[in-house]
């Protein structure tokens, strides 16, 4: 069992944590996601981080609901998610769903949900860069080709490329590019709603293309910062039948193994 | 006193009156003929633009007033400076060739200008001839147009090589059949022309010259090509130069009346196209001020019986069926783009074959303005509802719509800021808000997102079962 207050317990206690971590649908209940959930939160209490979750609390952001153009489905979960979080005041929050971070971001703040919204990717950097975290355990990343796939919501939605690199950086592994990336990488498949219905009709499926260029690179590990992008990647690895030798790990889970917290198996 | 006045006449025959007479008439009936072409081009092309202008005025009010320095930025970097263009290097300057070449041509159709309407002969440089530095940097200034025409000639054939004969795949895509790419090449051919009239022109004006100083002006490219003009006899080469100067005048003014029609008009609609681009994040999608007031009434039933009830509202539309229903800013966007197709080529479902093309989006949107303008025109500029609308109706199909992963790669490779997103998540908008039009995976995520607060079928209560391990 990990350590984990929510809001509701912080006031009840009559206190206010450092940030609230926004967990998210994919986090909260995909399997796959959960355990990079896991690894986040290990490496938050590992370093004493005040930190909440919403719990029972939390809503979908709304975020595939209004990418599909239900504005009425987002608006509502938005205003309700809204009047919960004004009603603990709270400022902060980082959250390891791309998607979750985008649109608090960019689309409560309208709605009255104005607060300082971090991707754990830049939340993770800041804490490398200000020795926070400490690499005790990266040797096993030493000279092992990674590659980044970019996801669209961190990437062209917000601008933020350097960050998740960054990480793979300190771990010391060698990061290889694909024939895609940054500006130009090439979107999983999953973004705006594709995630929970069939591709439309083509001559082969978006997460397969992208995997290829992963695969292209000959690197062991795929690294992702999205649970929507982890998920569609590794189907891709299992369609090529590589899974035994290319693992898709989350920036989470490997920064979390960086640090001794988690055992990961490449 | 004999030299002096053999020396003021000199560029002159001493000719009958008769033969002066001539001339004159000559002129003058020049004079009347670029008049009246130039009139009537302008008329028309006033009226064209003007028709533009009142189509993309079709779209829905917006205001877009907001971070004026920050608009200027973008114009000078992006449309000017062609910031974006420079992502792809070689095409990237072949295009530079021909907007450089473009931009600074035009300085000498203020002379040419000026020559038609008075009856002159480049005025310009007969007003600096006895100014050695003018007279320098005229000469200068046309040497350099005229380099630049031919550079811009070699651009031309390679982009017609491109266009054509190597299967470029974002040239091959089939939105481009018909139309469009009989378009591209007209163009080009355009281009040719144009180039061959200029140095039909600059050539048998220096020919001329030279037939009658013993010198040319010093045009660089012309003058290297004005002595094998100079067998022909002045007559002959008289006739070349004003086939060339009337070819050069009418080609452009034939250009200026056939770009509303054409693909090329981004010319000059990639400036206010960007100018009014949008600022905020690509990430973002703006929200709806008209669901907020529904779902803030649905939330507090008690503001739905305090709201007055004097006037009955207007019922609202959400999201866009048709042309009329998005921002006057996306059909500008329509208008600006040039199908380059590097969108197209961006865009995850094209590549994977899905029927989505961000480019198609823009041109089936401007083709739609396009007919509704043309049922206008017929109706003494009234629009009637003539049932069709931009989706479907051999326009934006729901399956091309639903192929969109969001991702934005369109709007990040667009040279010009256009962003086929937008209209794309209007249009799904109406599908799902008005006609829900669904597939059903998505009428279950909706309903467990209303009923569960999440995508799928899980509990709320469920949200911390990833703390036990």
């Amino acid at each position: 069992m990990l350590e984990v207050k929510t809001m509701a317990e912080y006031a009840a206690n009559g206190e206010t944590p450092e940030v609230l971590f926004w967990v998210g649908c994919a986090g909260s209940f995909d399997q796959r996601a959960q355990k990079v959930t896991r690894s986040f939160v290990k490496i938050l209490n590992h370093l004493n981080i005040k930190f909440a979750v919403l719990g029972s609390e939390e809503s979908c952001t709304g975020d595939p609901a209004k990418r599909a153009g239900n504005e009425l489905t987002f608006q509502m979960l938005a205003l309700q998610n809204i009047e919960v979080m004004n009603s603990y005041g709270v400022q902060k929050i980082v959250t390891t769903c791309p998607h979750c971070f985008n649109i608090l971001k960019n689309e409560y703040p309208g709605l009255g949900g104005k607060y300082k919204v971090t991707h754990h990717a830049t939340f993770l950097q800041e804490l490398i860069d200000t020795g926070r975290i400490k690499l005790s355990d990266a040797s096993q990343f030493k000279g092992k080709k990674i590659t980044y796939h970019d996801s669209c919501y961190l990437g062209r939605a917000n601008d933020i490329y350097e960050a998740p690199r960054a990480l793979l950086e300190a771990l010391d592994a060698e990061l290889v590019e694909m024939k895609s990336c940054k500006t130009k990488g090439l979107c999983c498949g999953a973004g705006g709603a594709q995630m929970f219905k069939e591709e439309e009709h083509g001559t082969i499926r978006i997460n397969n293309a992208r995997t290829e260029q992963a695969l292209e690179t000959g690197a062991t590990v795929i690294a992702a910062a999205c649970p929507f992008c982890s998920t569609m990647i590794s189907d891709g690895v299992k369609a090529k039948e590589k899974q035994m030798q290319v693992k898709v790990f989350d920036i989470a889970e490997l920064l979390a193994a960086g640090q001794g917290l988690e055992n990961l198996t490449f | 006193m004999n030299i002096l006045v053999a020396k003021t006449f000199k560029p002159y025959n001493f000719a009958s009156f008769k033969s002066v007479s001539k001339q004159m008439i000559l002129k003058l009936i020049q004079i009347l003929a670029f008049v009246a072409l130039s009139g009537s081009v302008f008329f028309l092309a006033f009226k064209l633009y003007k028709r533009i202008y009142r189509n993309i005025m079709l779209g829905r009010k917006q205001v877009i007033n907001d971070n004026i320095p920050e608009r200027l930025k973008n114009t000078l970097l992006v449309a000017l400076g062609q910031k974006k263009m420079f992502k792809n290097v070689i095409p990237a300057l072949l295009h530079l060739v021909i907007y450089v070449s473009f931009v600074i041509t035009q300085i000498e159709l203020i002379e040419i200008l000026i020559d038609g309407f008075t009856g002159n002969h480049r005025i310009i440089y007969h007003a600096v001839e006895n100014i050695p530095f003018l007279k320098g940097f005229y000469v200068f200034v046309v040497s350099f147009i005229e380099v630049l025409s031919l550079l811009t000639l070699f651009v031309t054939f390679a982009f017609l090589y491109r266009r054509n004969l190597i299967k470029i795949p974002r040239f091959q895509k089939p939105e481009l059949n018909g139309w469009p790419k009989l378009d591209a090449n007209n163009i080009l051919y355009m281009e040719l022309t144009l180039i061959t009239f200029i140095f039909m022109m600059n050539t048998g004006d220096q020919a001329k010259y030279l037939l009658q100083h013993g010198h040319t002006y010093g045009f660089w490219v012309s003058g290297l090509l004005a002595p094998a003009l100079s067998g022909l006899g002045e007559t002959a080469i008289t006739i070349i130069e004003r086939i060339g100067w009337w070819g050069h005048i009418s080609m452009v003014y034939f250009f200026l009346l056939y770009l509303p029609q054409s693909k090329h008009l981004h010319i000059l609609l990639a400036f206010p196209n960007v100018f009014f681009a949008r600022l905020i994040p690509k990430g973002e999608i703006p929200n709806m001020p008209e669901i907020t007031k529904e779902v803030k009434l649905m939330m507090n039933p008690d503001a739905a019986f305090a709201a007055p009830t004097g006037e009955p509202e207007e019922p609202v539309k959400f999201g866009a069926k048709d042309i009329q229903d998005l921002s006057w800013q996306n059909l500008l966007a329509a208008y600006s783009c040039t199908e380059c197709g590097r969108c197209t080529a961006a865009c995850p479902a094209n590549q994977t074959g899905k029927l989505l093309s961000p480019r198609k989006i823009m041109m089936d949107t401007r083709d739609r303005v396009e007919e509704v303008a043309k049922s206008m025109d017929a109706n003494n500029g009234v629009w009637q509802e003539d049932g069709k609308s931009l989706i479907e109706n051999g326009y934006i199909t729901v399956e091309e719509l639903r192929a969109c992963t969001t991702c934005n790669a369109c709007v990040e490779e667009c040279p010009i800021n256009i962003n086929p997103l937008d209209i794309i998540i209007q249009l799904r908008r109406n599908l799902v808000m008005e006609d829900s039009n669904v597939p059903n995976e998505w009428a279950g995520m909706f309903a467990n997102m209303d009923n569960n607060g999440a995508p799928w079928q899980y509990s709320q209560l469920d949200r911390l079962n990833w703390t036990k391990e």
